[in-house]
């Protein structure tokens, strides 16, 4: 960790050294560990430390990126002066306007000692906890236990000054256990602390031994209850398939022409807010603004997109502080996304089901169709049949091929308790939905 | 160099590691891309740094860091012992590493033309012209050009006495453009989707791919699937275009031979692999037409080198020999669990990474046909033509794709454009319904920069030489 001070150092330095109309500098140093098992042992266990330096140079409306990892005076120079060259050396980006300037930038307290003092030993004794709890199931345990401390710095040529240091930490795993077994948990916190070994390798140890010896379930439309993991990869598939506003502008959002008009279920609310402590807060995006809370469907009607401040501006709009950085080709993208509770629980949603599937995770999931929202993709982890409102055996895997906005139009149940998950950093509620389609089985 | 490199290990040994090697790796990179007539962004960027990785008490451990000094390099070596005596904390058997001749030598990889010596006004040049032939067609709405470079410069050195320097240049560019009417958008890439098609060559490579032409017909037929009908679903004849084929490849063949999936160190991430030891020389992966090999010695592919970061010579492999499956791709690690030496598979993601098993150049040899063959003798099926969507289950079994477009076959013609195409199947019953492959002539080796494993996350660059094939009787229109 640079601190505060030694890090606008840089990048103030690296500011005054580019010679251009308008300059942006960003700074991101990391500390990051990974401690990994499989088979019930650490077979990989890693640690990085790395920054990267970026500047982001205006000449009128030519606009040029350079980034690197070096940090000394020399490689500031000679970053600057790239900087100036790749900018010159282009064509006028007529859509340009202008960087964007200062926001009021909420100072938030997301770092943590703890985590940022997490040792290997540390991480192992915590895999040793995992482990040792898979083979009290019977089971055998793969994962992994991740540690990181990240300092952001942005500055630029029209005032913007932003800082902030954090930590976060994540456990995953997956158990498995003959025949055909396997179970999945993981947590995900800015503390360490708030992780707790023995839960996640519980709550994955019950799955797994639940699921042994999976029957087959033919193909077709069945209502459906899906864990937090799996929300989160739908949720995950419609901010890809069009909930930024350059997705928008190019009109190949399923947001197109639909604003204000019903999309899904009634119970459906999306929004994007960086300053949720439920999530994973950051104050301020790649380009230093302040993030701002932006409501994307509210109770099932098309409500709004993401901006950064080139989507921003070609609307006469201001950025909601959603930058993804780099010269921001990608576009604005919600990265903290929180789906509205319900006030049920899987318990009550499996009990109030006469026939239907539960989902413990998804997998690989791809968009087939983005302005349909439809996603395929498998499941895995844990897949059981219910019946009479209970759980009555686990089924081998399937695929789906699914409308998203179609499948949360069928939602009838949604939890009122939120996880925290990997996928897309997205906090959501277990989901009851009345429709559902499987197009294929696989063999385990 | 060696200096640094040899404190390192020196440091390393002197901490109790039994094995050692460090690589320093340094990246170049620099993207273009044009968008709807003007310059969107050049990006260009550059990365440094060193990784050591270590056995101590029969455990791995590794470290890295940015800064390349002496002082850093023991800081680092003796972190990364530390880090493996936490591994020995939860450890069931102790890492064996398959023999391997300690190499030592500078390769470097062709590139006739530099690309990062290439004025980027000439680069930029190019791209705008691409850009306009693909807004010729008035129905594109987006249209995009783009460029990459990569180039990485990298020093490896074992306690076992390797060392070993390799500079590799990449080259890539294509071009894409989205049609939009109607809430419908669809969209047409040259060569190939997702950025194009890459090489391990020089700006060259890019000279050769025409991407003016290539780009109006895109714009066609970026417009023309706008009208085009929904394809069908059932069950057909299906012939993939080379590129297409080489993600199929890719999905269904190059991870599941990779043989840490097979040991389940991928399980909890990407998954394990159905191609377990045990189906070793007998099980029979695809028809009688399907010859696969990992080949990281052919010249321009993307994953070709002279050794992998273990200091493993650069080697072709069979995989499936005329269906049966024979071979994996491996580390010394895991060879030696099946009393083989290493494939020459493990390669890092930059300085910061850890080696793991990744594809090479996964190819399906050439058969004996040409594409116009397949179609003429194809009574009724589809022609695929360039990915759109891909996924697969976590032992490599269930598969489905997506492609831009796909042309009827009737009585051996082609006919109508059809949109939305996606087949799904089951990896071994597809490869087994294998019964054409286009011959050398149609054969090409095609690049992906953007091959994902591991945790952290690692991207490889890998190819994949393939020409068309044709698959019988597989299950198309999933997404009706």
């Amino acid at each position: 960790m640079l601190g505060r001070h030694a890090a606008l150092e840089i990048v103030y330095h690296a500011m005054e050294l580019t010679k251009a109309d308008q300059v942006q500098v960003s700074l991101v140093t990391s500390e990051e560990a990974l401690t990994r098992f499989a088979n019930s042992a650490i077979h990989q266990n890693v640690a990085e430390r790395d920054a990267v330096l970026g500047i982001r140079a205006v000449i009128g409306k030519r606009v040029g990126y350079v980034a690197s990892n070096a940090t000394d005076s020399e490689g500031i120079r000679r970053l600057a002066e790239r900087a100036r060259a790749v900018t010159l050396a282009q064509e006028e980006n007529p859509d340009f306007v202008s960087l964007p300037g200062p926001t009021r930038v909420p100072a938030l307290d997301i770092w943590r000692e703890r985590t940022a003092s997490f040792t290997p030993d540390d991480r192992a004794q915590a895999v040793r906890v995992v482990v040792d709890t898979a083979g009290s199931w019977g089971a055998i345990a793969s994962g992994a236990f991740s540690t990181w401390e990240r300092e952001h710095a942005v500055v630029n040529s029209l005032g913007v000054e932003a800082y902030c240091a954090s930590t976060g930490a994540m456990l995953s795993t997956v158990m498995s256990k003959e025949p055909g077994g396997f179970g999945y948990a993981s947590a995900l916190a800015q503390d360490v602390g708030a992780i707790d070994p023995s839960a996640v390798a519980h709550e994955a140890a019950m799955v797994c031994a639940r699921s042994v010896s999976p029957r087959e379930l033919a193909p077709g439309v069945y209502p459906v209850i899906l864990k937090p993991y799996a929300v989160s990869e739908l949720i995950a598939g419609l901010a890809w398939a069009g909930l930024g506003a350059l997705s928008v502008q190019e009109r190949r959002s399923f947001m197109n022409d639909r604003f204000g008009e019903q999309i899904t279920g009634e119970k459906i609310t999306l929004f994007d807010d960086g300053l949720d402590r439920a999530g994973l807060p950051v104050p301020f995006d790649a380009e230093g603004v302040a993030k701002q809370r932006v409501d994307l469907i509210v109770k099932g009607c098309a409500n709004a997109v993401v901006y950064d401040s080139y989507t921003a501006h070609r609307e006469g709009k201001q950025s909601t502080g959603h930058a993804t950085g780099g010269s921001g080709v990608w576009g604005p993208y919600p990265q903290n996304l929180f789906l509205e509770p319900g006030d049920s629980d899987l318990d009550t949603m499996i009990r109030a089901t006469e026939r239907g599937v539960l989902i413990t995770r998804f997998h690989y999931t791809n968009l087939v169709h983005p302005t349909k929202t439809v996603l395929t993709g498998m499941t895995r982890d844990g897949t059981f049949w219910i019946e009479n409102g209970q759980i009555a055996y686990p089924v081998k895997n399937l695929r789906f091929t699914q409308s998203i906005l179609d499948a949360l139009a069928s939602a009838t149940a949604i939890g009122r308790e939120r996880k925290l998950v990997d996928v897309g950093w997205a906090c959501v509620p277990a989901l009851k939905l009345e429709r559902f389609e499987f197009s294929g089985t696989t063999e385990f | 160099m060696e200096d640094l490199t040899q404190r390192a290990l020196d440091r390393a040994r002197q901490a109790g590691a039994s094995y050692a090697d460090v690589r320093v790796v340094r990246r170049t990179t620099e993207e273009i891309l044009v968008k709807n007539g003007h310059v969107e962004a050049v990006e260009a960027g550059e990365s440094t740094g060193f990784g050591v990785r270590v056995v101590v008490d029969g455990a791995w451990g590794f470290a890295s860091s940015r800064q390349v000094d002496a002082d850093e390099m023991e800081r680092v070596a003796e972190l990364a012992t530390r880090i493996a005596r936490a591994s020995a904390l939860v450890q069931r058997e102790e890492v064996d590493l398959a023999p391997v001749e300690p190499a030592r030598g500078r390769f470097e990889m062709p590139c006739r033309k530099d690309p990062f010596e290439v004025p980027l006004e000439e680069k930029i040049s190019l791209l705008l012209d691409a850009d306009a032939a693909l807004r010729r067609e008035p129905r594109v709405t987006v249209s995009e050009a783009r460029m990459a470079f990569f180039r990485e410069e990298k020093t490896f050195a074992s306690t076992e006495g390797a060392y070993l320097e390799q500079v590799k240049t990449e080259s890539g560019a294509g071009v894409a453009a989205t049609a939009t009417e109607s809430g419908e958008a669809q969209t047409r890439s040259y060569p190939a989707a997702f950025g194009g098609d890459f090489a391990a060559a020089g700006y060259e490579f890019i000279e050769s791919l025409d991407l003016e032409q290539g780009a109006e017909t895109a714009g066609q037929e970026a417009a023309a699937l706008l009208d085009a009908p929904q394809c069908p679903s059932g069950v057909t004849d299906l012939i993939l275009e080379g590129q297409q084929l080489a993600l199929q490849i890719h999905e269904s063949c190059g991870h599941p031979v990779e043989l840490d999936r097979v040991f389940g160190t991928e399980a909890s991430y990407a998954g394990t692999s159905f191609l377990t030891t045990d189906k070793l020389d007998t099980f029979q992966y695809g028809s009688d037409a399907v010859t696969l090999v990992a080949d990281a010695t052919i010249e321009g592919g993307l994953g070709s080198f002279a050794y992998d970061d273990e200091g493993v010579p650069a080697q072709r492999v069979p995989l499936v020999e005329e269906g049966i499956f024979r071979g994996y791709l491996s580390s010394r690690e895991t060879a030696a669990r099946i009393g083989r030496t290493s494939s020459g598979a493990m390669r890092a993601d930059g300085w910061n990474r850890i080696p793991l098993i990744r594809m090479t150049n996964i190819n399906l040899e050439p058969g004996d046909w040409s594409l116009d063959e397949m179609i003429e003798e194809t009574q009724e099926g589809l022609l695929l033509s360039t990915n759109r969507s891909w996924s697969i289950d976590d032992k490599r079994l269930n598969f489905q794709f997506g492609t831009e477009a796909a042309w009827e076959i009737r009585n051996g013609r082609l006919g109508r454009l059809l949109k939305n195409p996606t087949y799904t199947g089951i990896t071994y019953q597809f490869w087994r319904a294998c019964d054409a492959v286009a011959r050398r002539e149609e054969w090409r080796v095609w690049g992906i920069p953007n091959c994902g494993k591991g945790e952290p996350c690692q991207v490889a660059h890998v190819g994949h030489g393939a020409s068309a094939a044709r698959f019988r009787g597989v299950r198309v229109g999933v997404m009706r």
